[in-house]
């Protein structure tokens, strides 16, 4: 039972990942697709209607986590006490970015919004993909099983980690330039004219970018965590969560001009894929430790049995609904965003 | 300040920031749904114009709620990592359907009610009001069963190792203590509602602006206001103070000040808790009102702080006794103002006392410092435990975070709220200045 729960809550990651994930993407390519303040509020309402719901994934999944894995939240939400506290000031500032600007005219106001929005969606990225680094790499669990990571210390993976050091810093950048791709893919699917035209550049520019970063940074993940290869090596069907990514990278680029719908379906693939391999791979921890033998397994995080079996009964309705209120919204945004007819 | 004093402080600070917010939002979500249904039911356009207003400052609200609620989660497993660890199987549930089944469906229907009122039509847009409320006023559940399960934990077992295991799910949600917690918790943010929607018709009629839609909000908030401040005392306060006094006797003497086991006691309106000496300096009190309100007998026996081990006296009990009687107190303002303004209404005298109206409109911080003075009394009252008989406080902070990471996490938050105020009176001021206009673009 807690596989099964170590495996929907990666979905549910995963799925937090590939919505929030474009809008950090738009975030990100705020300045460099948009060039006017027009056309930043038309990126904006691409993704107002929606946002808030995708941030709820991540909710869902830290509630989840909590109830399912209690010893494994304590221990990663301590440990990671700094991260987490910046990230919730960016997720703060990302809000306040896209809800606020709205409600002046004054171009200064909207700068300034413009500004928070873009900043924090392009260093939530980063700090996303370190902490999936950070996962991967393995925590300095002491003999209590705790542990707490500095921001940094010498940036090197040795026994006396931060949160941010090379290794951790090349999986941030990676998931920047992936969440960055899949926003170009979003915008290349919702907006028109100029502004497509350009969100499809920086696609082509960024698809290769994103490939030779996904590349060097598999192979620097099996340098710097050899464990990582025991699953495949044991029951190599997992080997089908990267294949299915990479598929989907190749479907984003083929289908770049052609189905912009399925371009972006393909890089969705490609994030659900990449962060279901990891879960894989680290499969059947929940947090690897840098000293061998301090892992904390999924048994020891999880709940007792019975709770678990209980919250699935109301957890899977509950996701039901969930998912037919996302659709639902989803279905009634229009279908794209045109500058046009913009006052300012 | 140790880190322990570190930890709970920022924890109160936050969620006190915090629930300035869900409480306007689940206030004006009910306000929302009877302004639509008079505008429908009356077949008069101006409700709808007021809807729409209030609709525009929910959404203000809402995302305010939003930023200052995230963190609220994150920090059970930041600063409370060993309560979680002992505790989450078991509130990690009633966290986990919050968002489950609360915030995807706010979330959702929020988009609808504020952008989608042309192609929805009436009767959908009605509906998704009226589901936004729902969301709203289910979060609320939610989360006061997770308060309720530190109260008065019901429905589980503790192992060897300390940590608790849910034995029944019916026993988290169907919780007596949360019942009558939320009941009192959600009349408490309706009084919110109707207080900032009086306010806000008060001032527009006091400046002769946007006069039929003013009266309109204002009448709807009135009636609202006296209903669910009557409903504040009795029945909703009424059963809290008695399950306080049944469950966490302790507290129920702390709270009203009351040192010495005694037959007959009376209730303190006024009057400064003196700890070191155990009694109340400068009192005025009602001779026999507390164990008639406890009881509905004159006589009967109501025991005293002291009959209970100082290990388990709330830490603060000055600081509790002050919250309660400060709720008690803006309780039975809430009753005298909205009453006499229903009144008053009824007469059809109520828009042209600008007295009144002054008031009515310098009121709105009140039911702020009411609930928030009402949660203090709750959580005071808790102390010292996390979970009450189970798990003290002192045992529950994260051990690995220091005290120089948490200042610095308490300051940020301190900064970041400071400016979250300002710019929320600034974008009230804007939406105040244009007013309930009548041809709205989405």
């Amino acid at each position: 039972m807690a596989n099964v729960w170590f495996w929907l809550l990666a979905v549910v990651l995963a799925v937090y990942a590939v919505l929030d994930g474009f809008d950090f993407g738009v975030g990100m390519l705020h300045f460099v697709v948009a060039k006017s303040q027009a056309e930043r509020g038309t990126l904006l309402r691409s993704i107002g209607p929606v946002w808030d719901g995708n941030e709820v994934w991540l909710i869902a999944a830290g509630g989840t986590l909590f109830g399912a894995f209690p010893a494994l939240y304590a221990t990663a939400f301590s440990g990671f006490y700094l991260p987490l506290m910046i990230v919730l000031w960016l997720l703060l500032f990302r809000a306040l970015g896209i809800e606020l600007r709205h409600h002046s005219d004054s171009p200064l106001w909207h700068e300034l919004w413009d500004v928070a929005f873009s900043g924090s969606s392009l260093l939530l990225a980063l700090f996303f993909g370190a902490a999936l680094g950070n996962l991967v790499r393995g925590l300095p669990l002491d003999e209590k099983g705790d542990f707490f990571e500095p921001l940094w210390t010498n940036f090197r993976v040795g026994d006396r980690t931060g949160i941010l050091d090379w290794y951790t810093l090349l999986v941030g950048v990676t998931a920047t330039a992936a969440l960055a791709l899949h926003g170009a893919l979003w915008l290349n699917w919702k907006t028109t004219g100029e502004l497509v035209e350009r969100a499809r550049l920086w696609a082509h520019r960024l698809w290769l970018a994103v490939l030779a970063l996904t590349v060097i940074t598999t192979i620097a993940s099996v340098i710097v965590q050899p464990q990582l290869l025991r699953n495949v090596t044991r029951l190599p069907i997992g080997a089908i969560l990267p294949l299915f990514a990479f598929a989907g990278l190749a479907l984003a680029r083929l289908s770049l001009r052609a189905a912009p719908r399925r371009a972006f379906f393909g890089s969705a693939a490609f994030v659900l894929g990449l962060i279901l391999s990891a879960a894989y791979a680290m499969f059947p921890y929940a947090l690897a430790a840098r000293v061998p033998g301090r892992e904390l397994s999924i048994a020891q995080a999880a709940a007792q049995p019975a709770t678990l079996s209980g919250m699935l009964a109301w957890w899977l309705p509950g996701m039901a609904l969930a998912i037919a209120y996302s659709l639902l919204i989803y279905s009634r945004m229009p279908k794209t965003f045109t500058t046009e007819g913009e006052e300012h | 300040m140790t880190a322990l004093g570190l930890h709970r402080f920022q924890f109160a600070f936050t969620i006190t920031y915090h629930y300035l917010f869900p409480q306007l939002t689940m206030g004006l979500a009910l306000v929302l749904v009877v302004l639509k249904a008079l505008a429908h039911y009356r077949r008069d356009p101006d409700y709808d114009v007021a809807a729409r207003f209030w609709t525009r400052l929910l959404g203000v609200a809402f995302v305010m709620g939003v930023v200052t609620g995230i963190p609220m989660e994150f920090q059970f497993g930041t600063n409370w990592s060993r309560f979680s660890r002992i505790a989450g199987g078991v509130i990690g549930q009633t966290l986990a359907m919050e968002g489950v089944f609360a915030f995807f469906l706010e979330s959702s229907v929020l988009y609808l009610v504020l952008f989608q009122e042309e192609r929805l039509g009436p009767r959908r847009h009605f509906l998704a009001t009226a589901a936004l409320c729902t969301g709203t006023w289910l979060s609320g559940f939610f989360i006061t069963c997770t308060n309720a399960f530190m109260q008065h934990p019901q429905g589980f077992v503790q192992d060897a190792e300390g940590v608790l295991h849910l034995t029944s799910f019916s026993a988290l949600l169907l919780n007596p203590w949360a019942r009558i917690e939320y009941a009192h918790t959600m009349v408490g943010a309706s009084i919110t509602g109707a207080f900032t929607v009086a306010a806000v018709g008060a001032f527009y009629l006091l400046q002769e602006r946007h006069v039929p839609v003013a009266r309109k909000m204002l009448g709807a908030a009135v009636v609202m206001g006296a209903v669910a401040s009557l409903a504040a005392a009795f029945p909703t306060g009424d059963a809290q103070a008695k399950a306080v006094h049944e469950y966490q006797p302790e507290s129920f003497a702390a709270m009203e000040g009351h040192f010495h086991t005694e037959r007959g006691a009376a209730m303190t309106l006024v009057g400064q808790p003196n700890v070191e000496e155990q009694r109340i300096d400068n009192p005025i009190q009602i001779p026999r009102l507390l164990s008639f309100l406890t009881h509905q007998r004159w006589n009967t026996e109501i025991k005293g702080l002291t009959e209970f081990p100082r290990e388990r006296w709330p830490d603060n009990i000055a600081l509790l006794y002050y919250a309660y009687h400060i709720m008690a107190g803006l309780g039975s303002l809430f009753i005298g103002l909205m009453g006499a303004a229903s009144m008053l209404l009824y007469l059809g005298k109520l828009f042209q006392l600008r007295p009144l109206l002054w008031a009515l409109m310098l009121a709105f911080p009140l039911p702020f410092i009411a609930n928030t003075a009402g949660w203090l009394t709750a959580e005071l009252g808790r102390q010292p435990w996390l979970v009450r008989d189970v798990l003290r406080t002192s045992a529950g902070s994260s051990e690995n975070v220091s005290s120089g990471s948490t200042l610095f996490s308490l300051l940020g938050f301190m900064g970041l709220y400071a400016m979250l105020s300002l710019l929320f009176f600034l974008i009230v001021n804007k939406l105040l200045q244009r007013g309930p206009v009548a041809k709205e673009g989405a």
